[in-house]
């Protein structure tokens, strides 16, 4: 076996953690792209899929293609991973999804033995007029907490497209976590931004949401859920803008402390540039829901293991 | 089964409950009637032992033993539950995962979820797998709670208003699971404002200004509510004397 086909056994093996399933990371069927720190360990396409790869000395750059129309059956399969203790991992990622496809991306990030890793993920996304793309992105920082995740991606939905992505850390100790996600969408888009993080120990998680309804009609979500632990600290942005008649908007945060030292704090920001447009926002800070607690413990659960249900079916 | 001697309950400078006496049998199926604001669902949470419900004065016997300073886990785990008029809602907890955590923890409930759901009069094959949140109706969300009572198989179930924003035709599976409750030997101490879910009762007692004003058959309870309490202007000030001697 060739030395990289032992290091994407190794890495598939490293995202189980992060929910991936390594059959799936190394048949050969998937499409997908997989990187361990700055190596381009497997890169397939499909029909009507075109996924470019090119290492650089800090990571990679791919570009991943859907042609209009086309639906590839299946998720597409993306990993990224730093195995060592110590390293940085710079990807810079294009995708255009062209009109009409439809196309979802299943994404594991694992860094399992961190212990001063870096990940930098920078983004552009394009979803073509009536196109949908979903992304859903799973971590696993391993127990330490020595990792730094810094994603930035800027999407763009045009006519009648949907763009929906799901953020999810809740394995291992999430570290440092800065999360910048801005959208922009024109006439009748969609676009869903979910994110959920547990934070335990010093973990220090910052995200921040931005839609813009630029186009009549366009709808957005952005949903945050974070549980913050022992001395974690959190910080939630939501910020959606109503720039086009009917456009809707809405800011949802969710932010649990069960620490006595853990922080949290919930910015939302709404702005209406145009009289028909509609915004709107729920933030709940604090601790677990009283009423959630009493209706588990008196169906027999300790008050931990209720705090524990609330908390697991939150970040689900 | 369950004993209240005395029970006294005072928050913000005003008293609430004053001196309860109330005995419910083993699989007795008892209702409590009374105005709104009269202290019934205070009653049920200081039963439960919810947080800020703890009696001023007074003992609360469950099977002979005083459980007065439990938690509510540990009465729960006795065989003491409630269902809430509006139970909270879980985001990501499946109604299959909700009702086997009843199920579990009690360690004496049998039936599966999908049977306790089918008792409340919903079918499984559209409900187990939907979220305990704000998707499910308000009528939904309280047959649920009925069905992880079910699923429990508790010794006491209180059942706070079981019947609100119940739709007519499903009135009648709210009764069967009260009867059914009953004829697993379980008790119920039952609190609504609905006549035919109380005519359900082997006992009722009336409750006024945070007292038992009479115990016994639930047709002459219903009757002195009708005659006495729907029209009563002492709500938390009852001239009890005027209405026991009646």
């Amino acid at each position: 076996m060739t030395e990289s086909g032992r290091e994407l056994i190794e890495l598939s093996q490293a995202m189980q953690p992060a929910g991936a399933d390594p059959a799936a990371l190394l048949h050969a069927r998937f499409a997908g792209l997989a990187v361990s720190h700055n190596r381009i360990l497997r890169s397939r396409g499909a029909e009507g899929l075109r996924i470019e790869g090119e290492e650089t000395p800090t990571g990679a750059k791919a570009r991943i293609t859907v042609e209009p129309g086309v639906q590839p059956p299946g998720p597409i399969h993306l990993c990224f991973g730093v195995l060592p203790k110590e390293g940085v991992q710079e990807i810079l990622s294009e995708f255009d999804i062209g009109d009409g496809a439809k196309v979802s991306f299943l994404a594991h990030c694992s860094f399992p033995n961190a212990e001063r890793v870096r990940h930098l993920m920078q983004a552009r996304i394009r979803v073509g007029k009536g196109a949908q793309m979903e992304y859903a992105e799973t971590h696993y920082h391993g127990p330490q907490g020595g990792v730094e995740v810094l994603p930035v991606a800027h999407i763009t939905v045009e006519e009648g497209g949907l763009y929906r992505s799901a953020f999810k850390l809740v394995e291992g100790a999430a570290g440092v976590v800065r999360l910048d996600y801005t959208a922009e969408l024109a006439e009748d888009a969609v676009c869903e931004l979910d994110a959920k993080v547990y934070g335990k120990a010093h973990d220090s998680i910052v995200v921040k949401e931005t839609i813009l309804l630029n186009g009549a009609n366009s709808r957005g979500l952005a949903k945050t859920r974070i549980v913050a632990s022992e001395r974690c600290a959190s910080e939630v942005i939501g910020e959606v803008v109503g720039n086009a008649p009917f456009a809707r908007g809405h800011v949802d945060c969710v932010e649990i402390l069960t620490g006595p030292e853990a922080r949290a704090s919930a910015v939302p920001k709404l702005q209406v540039n145009d009289q028909q447009a509609k915004l709107t926002h729920e933030a709940a800070i604090g601790s677990v829901d009283k009423k959630q607690i009493e209706t588990l413990t008196a169906r027999g659960l300790s008050e931990a293991e209720a705090v524990d249900v609330v908390v697991r079916g939150m970040l689900r | 089964m369950l004993q209240l001697h005395g029970i006294h309950l005072s928050s913000g400078g005003k008293t609430i409950l004053h001196g309860v006496n109330l005995q419910v049998r083993e699989a007795e199926i008892h209702s409590v009637l009374g105005a709104n604001g009269t202290g019934k669902s205070t009653l049920a949470a200081v039963i439960m032992g919810l947080g800020g419900y703890r009696p001023t004065a007074g003992r609360i016997f469950f099977r002979g033993e005083d459980v007065t300073d439990l938690p509510v886990w540990e009465r729960a785990r006795r065989g003491i539950t409630l269902a809430w008029q509006e139970p909270a809602r879980f985001e990501g907890l499946t109604v299959a995962e909700y009702l086997d955590l009843a199920r579990r923890h009690s360690g004496n409930g049998d039936l599966s979820p999908a049977e306790c759901l089918r008792k409340v009069g919903l079918l499984p094959e559209r409900y187990l797998r939907r979220a305990v949140d704000s998707t499910l109706s308000g009528g939904e969300r309280r047959r649920v709670e009925l069905a992880s009572v079910l699923a429990m198989q508790p010794r006491l179930a209180i059942l706070d208003e079981p019947d609100s924003g119940i739709d007519p035709l499903a009135i009648e599976n709210i009764v069967d699971v009260i009867r059914t409750l009953s004829r697993n030997g379980a008790a119920v101490l039952l609190i609504t404002h609905h006549e035919h879910v109380a005519a359900v009762a082997d006992r009722a007692s009336s409750l006024c200004g945070g007292t038992i004003l009479k115990t016994g058959d639930p047709a002459a309870i219903a009757r002195f509510y009708r005659n006495h309490c729907l029209e009563c202007l002492h709500v938390n000030e009852p001239k009890v004397e005027e209405v026991v001697s009646d």
